[in-house]
């Protein structure tokens, strides 16, 4: 007791603890503010997530595990039942693997479509400006309205059928949405139409990023036009194509509307989608708690291939920004 | 191909949230003065339905002071996802489109519908038996205002054409016809594949004709397909879809959208025939600009097939009803009364686009083809409700597709029974 007040006495000397005692009050005051501060400006943000993205998923993992008709009480406990007779459905996994047809479509000729019309339109050519908006048009349309248009052009003897006629390929023409062998690779072309624009913009703006003084270097060099898009251009526009393949694989495990409206996933579930099924089971059926199990089945999915993807792929590229930041 | 939206993953979560946070005040809608407010949802969102139960509501407040109305006019494919979520809110519609049969014995199971048996019993039986598809375990839930029953519609010229001079009254007669158009080089048959619902027409028919009553009723009220007769029913329709009736692409074909469906098709004649409800004539309507559909147009029912135990005055059908929720005031079932009076009921007669079923209403339905159905349908000695209306909705589905995988020559007859009975073992 005394040596403390011993102590006590000889540090209220001290010049150092003496500086250090009227800041003492208002150290509480300080980080009440940025707590004050944080809440002001993250509650927004925050309670749109907790309400619209958490609370959603976690309602529906807590549905999935009822057999539910979505209107009575959810009293019938079936645990993982749900979760069993999804994945032994071979109808879902018909619908998986139609998702995954689509993700190596996209990845596979989309992106080199992109590729190749992008460094075009990255060069000095007549009516550039009319292309570039052209080939972005489709992009502004709305998913259901594109379906509508294309549902009705691809109608037998349609719009379609009538291009093919006159420019002598008519012996081409097949039962665009009605052939279940061809029905998925009719709607890639559709989405192909739909998103292209987009790839191209995102591929441009990639490539103004792209110093010409490289190509000129390499140009001085002797490289030829090949040599230089291979090494300067395509490794420089890495990180564009990277975050597309992410956003364009991600929209494919969703895929929905525009199957929905113009096949129904159909015909006999050869163009369904993991989307189209949950939402004919969960809606169509009434049976919500299958539906949400189908949910969370397909946010477990695209949650694990983003954290993947974020984790191997786009590293490199998010390092800087990331990473630093929240340090 | 890019979908930059995040939410399709989680749509039936966040619906189903959406649900559960939804709702605010609970309960009666009275004011202070007694007058009383009654939220009214509805299919009509098209005139002339629209307008005309607009009128009924008005009508009925001017007799009746003190009870106000709100009118949602919803899309009919709507209701499908809005009624669960609002039957689970504190806050359901009072008045709401009630189509009968399994969905509603859902509704019932979950106690969100008002029993209207006490309310209803004076006056229900000026409906005959039409009442009875909206009753669940003896009980009336719902109160119907329309029947139609499913038959082909047929183009006159068209068959004319062909030098058909009869309806074909036998399935043998069809498929005659079918070829005698086919030789005419017209599509004998429109149908909507991709909906599937259409080609569910055709197997319950073979079903209706195969079957009989009592095999039909005991079959569907206890979810089981163990009589034969539905083995043969899915035959038979192999038999049809193999004579090539249809449409080319009509996998792909939707119903009603477009003049590329199968009603438009057969609006803008070209195709011969069409099963389809007594909605037909009111969808092909806007489907074509000949002002002359009508007069063109012919019905016949769905032909025998030689050897089954089902009568040929069976017929497959459905109709509009309503439903009071179960929190809705005493007034909705007065309310109801009114509206299937014969007095409302002829006048709903009178728009041609639908049947009414209240005694003493039949003469008001003017369209010589629509009175034909309305004929066979007071002829008819047992009409079987759609199946997917019947029984519980998940096995209705379960059983469409099925059916839509057998027109698309993907499942067999009995991977069709097969269906049916695994689903309603889920149940």
């Amino acid at each position: 007791m005394a040596s403390t007040r011993t102590v006590a006495g000889a540090s209220g000397t001290d010049t150092g603890t003496a500086g250090r005692a009227p800041a003492r009050p208002a150290a509480p005051r300080r980080r009440l503010r940025g707590v004050l501060e944080l809440t002001f400006f993250l509650a927004p943000a925050l309670s749109l997530y907790l309400g619209f993205v958490l609370l959603p998923i976690l309602l529906a993992a807590w549905y999935s595990v009822y057999d539910w008709n979505g209107i009575g009480p959810l009293d019938d406990f079936v645990g993982l039942e749900n979760y069993r007779r999804t994945l032994s459905d071979p109808v879902f996994r018909g619908a998986f693997w139609h998702n995954a047809i689509f993700v190596v479509l996209s990845v596979g000729l989309q992106l080199p479509l992109a590729l190749g019309l992008a460094l075009l339109l990255n060069r000095r050519l007549r009516g550039r400006g009319a292309l570039r908006s052209i080939f972005f048009a489709p992009y502004v349309l709305s998913e259901v309205t594109t379906a509508v248009i294309w549902l009705l052009m691809l109608q037998p003897e349609g719009f379609v059928d009538k291009v093919f006629d006159v420019v002598g390929l008519g012996g081409l023409v097949q039962l665009w949405l009605a052939d279940s062998k061809i029905v998925i690779y009719t709607l890639f072309v559709v989405i192909t139409w739909k998103y292209i624009g987009f790839a191209i913009i995102l591929l441009l703006a990639g490539l103004q990023g792209i110093p010409a003084e490289l190509r000129e270097a390499a140009a001085l060099d002797g490289a030829s036009a090949w040599q230089s898009t291979r090494h300067i251009t395509l490794p420089l526009l890495g990180p564009t194509i990277r975050i597309w393949c992410f956003l364009s694989i991600i929209g494919c495990l969703q895929l929905f509307d525009l199957i929905w409206i113009m096949t129904l996933g159909g015909p006999a579930n050869a163009s369904n989608t993991m989307a189209t099924y949950l939402i004919d089971h969960g809606f169509r059926r009434y049976e919500f708690g299958y539906g949400s199990a189908v949910a969370v089945i397909m946010f477990t999915i695209s949650f694990v291939f983003a954290v993947l993807y974020q984790r191997f792929v786009l590293r490199r590229d998010t390092e800087g920004a990331l990473t630093r930041m929240v340090r | 191909m890019i979908s930059v939206r995040k939410g399709s993953a989680l749509a039936v979560g966040a619906m189903l949230a959406l649900t559960a946070c939804g709702g605010g005040d609970s309960g009666d809608d009275r004011a202070g003065d007694g007058t009383v407010t009654l939220t009214w949802w509805h299919n009509g969102n098209t005139d002339p339905l629209k307008g005309f139960w607009q009128q009924v509501a008005d009508d009925y407040t001017a007799s009746h002071p003190k009870v106000k109305f709100k009118i949602e006019a919803i899309q009919n494919e709507q209701f499908q996802t809005k009624i669960p979520v609002a039957l689970q809110s504190n806050d359901p519609p009072d008045i709401f489109q009630q189509w009968g049969g399994g969905n509603m014995a859902d509704q019932v199971k979950s106690g969100k519908v008002m029993d209207l048996t006490e309310a209803s019993s004076s006056w229900i039986d000026s409906l005959g038996g039409s009442a009875a598809g909206w009753q669940t375990d003896g009980k009336q839930y719902g109160v119907p205002y329309s029947l139609g029953i499913v038959g082909f519609w047929y183009n006159k010229e068209l068959f004319q054409k062909a030098g058909i001079t009869a309806a074909p009254a036998t399935v043998d007669e069809l498929l005659a016809t079918i070829d005698k158009l086919k030789a005419a080089g017209v599509t004998p048959i429109a149908i909507g594949s991709k909906d599937r619902w259409p080609d569910a027409f055709f197997w319950e028919y073979f079903a209706l004709r195969n079957c009989s009553t009592d095999t039909l009723k005991s079959s569907l009220s206890g979810l089981k397909m163990d009589d034969p007769c539905f083995l043969k029913a899915g035959q038979d329709a192999q038999k049809l879809v193999a004579a090539q009736p249809f449409q080319k692409g009509f996998l792909a074909t939707p119903a009603q959208q477009g003049a590329g469906s199968s009603a438009g098709l057969l609006a803008n004649g070209k195709a011969a025939m069409e099963l389809q409800g007594h909605w037909n004539p009111g969808v092909m309507s806007a489907l074509t600009t000949d002002k002359n559909l009508n007069s063109k147009l012919g019905w016949f029912p769905f032909p025998t097939v030689s050897g089954g135990s089902g009568a040929a005055d069976v017929q497959l059908g459905g109709g509009d009803g309503f439903s009071c929720s179960y929190k809705a005031p005493p007034e909705c079932v007065d309310f109801l009364k009114y509206v299937v009076s014969p007095e409302v009921q002829s006048k709903f007669g009178a728009l041609n686009v639908g049947l009414p079923v209240a005694k003493g209403s039949e003469n008001s339905v003017s369209d010589p083809t629509l009175k034909g159905v309305l004929d066979a349908r007071g002829a008819s000695s047992y009409v079987q409700t759609y199946f997917d209306i019947a029984v519980p909705t998940a096995v209705g589905q379960a059983l469409n597709d099925a059916i839509a995988n057998l027109f698309a020559g993907k499942a067999t007859p009995d991977q069709v029974v097969k269906a049916f009975t695994d689903a309603a073992a889920q149940q």
